[in-house]
């Protein structure tokens, strides 16, 4: 008989943010692309970024990821061998923090596989990049990241290329949890699938940070997507941040007017 | 015993930005809550019963008032009006519990495993979770060769149970119960009464909406009868 004494009593955060972006802004020639944007993603949360084309929030991704400097503005990561504000390290530094302690998946396959190489091989790169060498550790632990993203094992030398849509997603899953992130980043991880694919795909997401606790940061413009997977949301528009909170707060009772078109819009 | 939740001064309205005004919902509502005790909302339709309850889970936001929640283990206490999104989120998934009419599930995903979603996530290994997760599916009467299929393809009253065994399996300290019986058939009925008096008797404070009161009426030890937008009389 399952009791309430089984558990333990929730700590609650008042604690430090995981990851912290503070005064982000960044143009691109005319474009505004992010305008002040601040954002937390706390430990084992899964934060969703909401808005439409254009209004920012794959760029802000791209911050986090490292992958992109603002032209203004911090980021921090509270882990151990971390310090001080990320956007100032070196390319090399910034590639290999992002190798070790930040997984991404990106909406379009090609942007984060080999298409032509294997897919074990893919998700082994991202442990060679960290610096493990030994064949027989590369092959293991590349299997234990397909199989924990359910992905058919009896295809994991098969290159991507030669793979259904939902399979391509599950490989890029594998390589970005392969090191155990701090924080997984999901940029539109299940649109242009089919939606019965879809749904298993963030089934298997869903099981992921339930059971490793991994800190997700989702973007989507899929408001069911969103609903499914987030605790927290943030809606962005036209490279501000409008709105932010729990989510279904923001969908049933959303306070700022976008925000309000917005969710009245969904079908 | 200390109050679980003291309600103080609440108040409710909603911004509805492209008829450009406010509609209130309820105004300076002040109450409370002791372990173990069940509390009845009623009132006419639309009075802000169901409000009342969202607006305690931050679903809603509150234009202002205290809802202050006392923290297990000499924590202290949290104004759940105030608290940052991310503690309340954490705090739903070990503290409060809300009950909804409707099952929301993720697709695919199948009955038993929906209705262990939370203990899995609280840590229970797969296979003690499910085991219980049937014992609830069981209790609340969903057939068992319904057990593995995905409920978003059942009936309402079957969702319903699914959504009641969910919402129940994980013992909670507060419960907040918005019309639970409604599509229920007896036999439900009689399984929610009595999962909700263990719980009650194991010292969960509950506060809930029902269509019929007359379901739980053993269990209501307060009413708090609403009325359109003034103070609640407490009995």
């Amino acid at each position: 008989m399952i009791t309430a004494q089984m558990f333990d009593a929730p700590r609650l955060v008042t604690q430090q943010p995981l990851m912290e972006l503070s005064g982000v802004s960044k143009r691109y020639g005319s474009v505004e692309a992010l305008r002040d944007v601040s954002a937390r993603v706390y430990p084992g949360e899964v934060l969703g970024i909401v808005g439409e084309s254009g209004s920012g929030k794959s760029t802000l991704l791209r911050m986090m990821n490292l992958e992109e400097t603002p032209d203004i503005g911090d980021c921090s990561l509270n882990l151990p061998e971390t310090k001080g504000n990320l956007f100032a390290l070196s390319r090399y530094a910034a590639r290999m923090l992002r190798a070790k302690k930040i997984g991404i998946v990106y909406q379009n396959p090609h942007l984060g596989l080999l298409m032509h190489n294997s897919s074990s091989g893919n998700v082994a790169e991202r442990l060679l990049i960290a610096g493990e060498r030994r064949f027989y550790v590369l092959r293991e632990k590349a299997r234990d990241a397909l199989n924990a993203s359910e992905f058919p094992l009896s295809r994991m030398d098969a290159p991507p290329i030669e793979l259904s849509g939902g399979m391509q997603q599950r490989v890029q899953i594998a390589k970005a949890i392969a090191l155990e992130p701090a924080v997984l980043l999901l940029d539109e991880p299940t649109t242009g699938l089919d939606v019965s694919v879809q749904a298993l795909v963030l089934d298997t997401l869903k099981r992921l940070q339930r059971d490793r606790g991994i800190t997700m940061v989702i973007v989507s413009h899929d408001l069911g997507v969103i609903r499914t997977m987030a605790d927290r949301v943030m809606v962005m528009r036209r490279g501000k941040v409008v709105e932010e909170g729990l989510v279904d707060q923001v969908f049933q009772d959303p306070q700022h007017a976008y925000t309000q078109q917005l969710v009245h819009a969904k079908l | 015993m200390e109050n679980l939740l003291t309600v103080d001064r609440l108040t409710k309205a909603f911004e509805i930005h492209h008829l450009g005004h406010i509609i209130p919902a309820f105004a300076t509502l002040s109450f409370s809550v002791a372990p173990g005790e069940f509390l009845l909302l009623s009132g006419p339709n639309g009075v802000g019963k169901s409000t009342l309850l969202r607006t305690l889970y931050r679903t809603y936001r509150p234009v202002s008032g205290h809802v202050w929640y006392t923290l297990p283990r000499g924590q202290g206490r949290i104004d759940l009006a105030r608290a940052a999104d991310i503690d309340i989120a954490l705090l739903r998934r070990r503290e409060i519990g809300f009950v909804t009419q409707f099952l929301t599930a993720r697709p695919r995903v199948s009955a038993e495993d929906v209705v262990a979603e939370p203990l899995l996530q609280a840590g229970t290994p797969l296979q003690e979770a499910r085991e219980e997760a049937r014992h609830w599916l069981e209790t609340f009467g969903v057939k068992r060769d319904l057990w593995a299929a995905y409920p978003m393809t059942f009936s309402g009253g079957e969702q319903q149970k699914v959504n009641l065994a969910r919402a129940l399996i994980r013992p909670q300290r507060l419960v907040l119960l918005d019309e639970p019986t409604a599509s229920l058939d007896a036999q439900a009925r009689g399984a929610l009464v009595a999962r909700l008096a263990d719980l009650k008797a194991g010292g969960v404070a509950m506060i809930g909406v029902f269509h019929h009161p007359g379901d739980v009426e053993t269990l209501v030890d307060r009413e708090i009868r609403l009325q359109p937008m003034e103070m609640a009389n407490v009995a």
